[in-house]
C-alpha cells in the first residue's frame, strides 16, 4: 500500500489537471459519491461528527494496528472532503496516521474548508481520526 | 428622485474587486456591509493626523480626538433622533449593548419570579444574554413564537405580558427571515403592561425607520459594521431615566466620579457605561458612515432596496424546487432559501466559485431553524449598493451550480 505521503502527492497531481474552481469541486463531488459508502448500521448518533452546518458520520475500525474508516455526509462537498481523508488514512498503520501532516488540502486549494472548521466539521474529523489512531497503535482499541 | 446606484457603487472600493477571478457579487450584507471611501478615509485620517487618547489629555491632539469622538456621538444622536447625546453609549457592537442591558437592568429590576420576554426569531445575541440573566436572577424566560409566514404571534405575546413582565427584547428586523416586526405596537403593548423594551436594531437601523423617540424604545442597540461603518463599534441608546436608574456594567477608568478605598461614585451617562479607553476611532468611522447616508435620500434608499428585494424574490422563485423562508407581511433586505435536494453549504461554497458571496447555515438563529424544521438556509442579503444585476448574477450562478450538480 502506498504511504500517506505518496497518496497525498497523487491527490495533488490529480487536482493539478483541473485549474478551474468549478472543475475541482465537480471532481471532489464525484470522488465523494464514488468513494464514500456507509452502511445504515453505522449511521449512529455516536458516529456523528458535528459541524456547524453539515453532518458527517465517521465509522472507525482498528485491525492489527491499522486504521480503517468509512464516512458519509449530508453535504456533497463535505462528502468529497471526507473521501479524500479516507483515501489518505484508511488502511494505514496507526502510527503513520498519528504522525501524518496533511499538506494536500492547502496544495489543492481546499484548505479553507479546514480553517472554517466550525462550518463543516472537517477539522473535527481529522482530530477524531488521529485520536482514534492513538488508541489503535499496536493493535489495541 | 431615484438614487444613482452606479455612483454609489463607485464609492465602495471593494465592490470592484475580483473574487476567484470573477467580479464580486456581494450579497452578505446582513453579516457585514462594505465601507464607502469616506469611512476608510476618516479612519486613515484619524491615525495619520490626530491619534491620541481622549477625555484626559491637556494637549492639542487629545483635544482634537476628543472633539471628533464626541461630535460622532452627536451625529449618531441625530440619526436615531435621541433627545440627548449622553443617551448614546458606545459599545463593541449590538452584542455588547444587549449584554450591558441584560446585566445592568437585570441587577436593578429583575427579581425571582419576574418575567423576561424575547422572541423565537431573535438572534442568539438577543436571546442568550437574557437567558443568562434569567438564570442569574431566578426569572422566567418567555419566548414569543412566530407563525408560518414569519410574523410574530402578537396574540401569544399579549397573553405572555403581565404585571410580572420586566423587560421585552425583540429584533425590529429578523436577520434570518427579513420580517419587519410591528415595533411601535410591540413596544406600546409592553409599556401598557408596565415593562421596558429593548429593540435589537442590528438589521433595521440601516434599512428602515430608526427614530427611537417615534418608536418610544427604552433601549435600542445596533452595530456600526452593518451600517457601512467599521467593526468593533456599536451603539446602545437608552432613555436618560433608565441610564440613570441602572448600575454600571464594567468598572474601570472613565466611568468613575471619585474613587477611594471606602467607596467609589460613578460618572454620569454615557461615561458611566464606558469603562476604560474606548474604541476612539470607531465612532469617528461610524459617524462618517452616517454622514454618507445623510448625503443620500433615505426614502430613495428604502425604495431602491425594496425594489431589488421584490425582484430577487420573483427571480428566485423561477427556480424549480426553491423555497423561500420568510413571507411576513412586511419584509426587508433578506432572501433566505433552500433548493430541494441541495445542501446549503454546497450551494454557498459553489456560488463562491462564481464570485457570489452569500451566507449559509443557521445565521445564529437556531430557534428559527428548529421552528422551521430545517438545519440551515442560503441567505442573500441586500444593502443600498445592490442592484437587479446582482440578483441576475445570483440566479445565473445558481443555475450553473444546479447544472454542475446534475439537476
Ligand atoms: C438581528 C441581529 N442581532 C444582533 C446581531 C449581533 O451583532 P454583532 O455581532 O455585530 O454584535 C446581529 C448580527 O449578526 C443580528 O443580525
Amino acid at each position: 500500500m502506498a504511504s500517506i505521503q505518496e497518496i497525498q502527492g497523487q491527490i495533488v497531481d490529480d487536482f493539478s489537471f483541473l485549474p478551474a474552481w468549478d472543475e475541482r469541486y465537480a471532481y471532489l463531488i464525484e470522488l465523494g459519491q464514488k468513494n464514500t459508502l456507509l452502511p445504515e448500521e453505522y449511521r449512529t448518533e455516536d458516529n456523528i461528527v458535528r459541524g456547524c452546518q453539515s453532518l458527517v458520520w465517521l465509522h472507525k475500525e482498528c485491525r492489527q494496528g491499522e486504521v480503517f474508516l468509512q464516512a458519509d455526509s449530508d453535504s456533497l462537498i463535505v462528502k468529497g472532503l471526507a473521501a479524500l481523508l479516507l483515501q489518505v488514512f484508511s488502511g494505514q498503520p496507526a502510527e503513520a496516521v498519528i504522525k501524518a501532516d496533511l499538506t494536500f488540502f492547502k496544495e489543492i486549494g481546499l484548505d479553507k474548508h479546514l480553517s472554517s472548521q466550525r462550518a463543516n466539521g472537517l477539522l473535527a474529523m481529522v482530530e477524531e481520526i488521529k485520536a482514534f489512531a492513538a488508541q489503535c497503535v499496536g493493535g489495541a482499541a | 428622485m431615484a438614487i444613482d446606484i452606479d455612483k454609489i457603487r463607485a464609492d465602495f472600493p471593494i465592490l470592484s474587486t475580483l473574487v476567484n477571478g470573477k467580479p464580486l457579487v456581494y450579497l452578505d450584507n446582513a453579516a457585514t456591509t462594505q465601507k464607502p471611501r469616506p469611512v476608510i478615509e476618516a479612519i486613515t485620517d484619524y491615525y495619520s493626523s490626530y491619534n491620541s487618547n481622549i477625555h484626559r489629555g491637556t494637549h492639542h491632539l487629545s483635544n482634537l480626538a476628543t472633539e471628533a469622538h464626541e461630535a460622532a456621538r452627536k451625529t449618531i444622536q441625530r440619526y436615531i433622533n435621541a433627545e440627548h447625546a449622553h443617551e448614546v453609549i458606545f459599545t463593541r457592537g449590538t452584542t455588547e449593548a444587549i449584554n450591558l442591558v441584560a446585566f445592568s437592568f437585570g441587577e436593578a429590576f429583575v427579581n425571582p419570579g419576574d418575567d423576561v420576554i424575547v422572541t423565537t426569531m431573535d438572534h442568539h445575541s438577543n436571546f442568550v444574554p437574557w437567558q443568562m440573566m434569567c438564570e442569574r436572577r431566578g426569572a422566567n424566560f418567555r419566548v414569543v413564537p412566530f407563525d408560518e409566514n414569519g410574523d410574530l404571534r402578537l396574540d401569544v405575546y399579549q397573553n405572555l405580558l403581565g404585571e410580572k413582565t420586566r423587560i421585552v427584547a425583540f429584533n425590529h428586523v429578523s436577520n434570518s427571515l427579513g420580517t419587519i416586526n410591528p415595533a411601535k405596537k410591540v413596544i406600546q403593548m409592553a409599556h401598557d403592561a408596565g415593562a421596558a423594551v429593548l429593540v435589537d436594531a442590528a438589521q433595521s437601523v440601516q434599512h428602515i425607520e430608526h427614530d427611537v423617540r417615534a418608536l418610544d424604545a427604552d433601549f435600542y442597540a445596533f452595530s456600526g459594521h452593518k451600517i457601512y461603518g467599521p467593526t468593533g463599534i456599536g451603539v446602545l441608546y437608552g432613555k436618560e431615566a433608565w441610564l440613570d436608574a441602572i448600575p454600571p456594567y464594567q468598572g474601570g477608568g472613565e466611568m468613575i466620579d471619585q474613587v477611594s478605598i471606602e467607596r467609589t461614585t460613578y460618572n454620569k451617562p454615557p461615561f458611566k457605561f464606558e469603562a476604560g479607553t474606548p474604541n476612539i476611532v470607531g465612532p469617528i468611522g461610524l459617524a462618517a458612515a452616517i454622514d454618507y447616508l445623510n448625503g443620500l435620500d433615505f426614502a430613495d434608499i428604502m425604495a431602491s432596496e425594496d425594489s431589488v428585494l421584490k425582484y430577487g424574490r420573483s427571480r428566485l422563485l423561477e427556480i424549480d424546487g426553491l423555497t423561500i423562508y420568510g413571507n411576513a407581511q412586511h419584509r426587508t433586505s433578506i432572501l433566505a432559501f433552500n433548493i430541494d435536494g441541495v445542501h446549503h453549504y454546497d450551494l454557498g461554497t459553489l456560488l463562491d466559485t462564481h464570485g457570489v458571496a452569500v451566507r449559509t447555515g443557521h445565521h445564529c438563529t437556531q430557534p428559527i431553524m428548529t421552528a422551521l424544521q430545517i438545519d440551515g438556509t442560503v441567505r442573500a442579503s441586500l444593502a443600498l449598493y445592490n442592484t437587479r444585476d446582482d440578483i441576475d448574477a445570483l440566479v445565473a450562478a445558481i443555475r450553473k451550480v444546479l447544472k454542475m450538480l446534475g439537476r
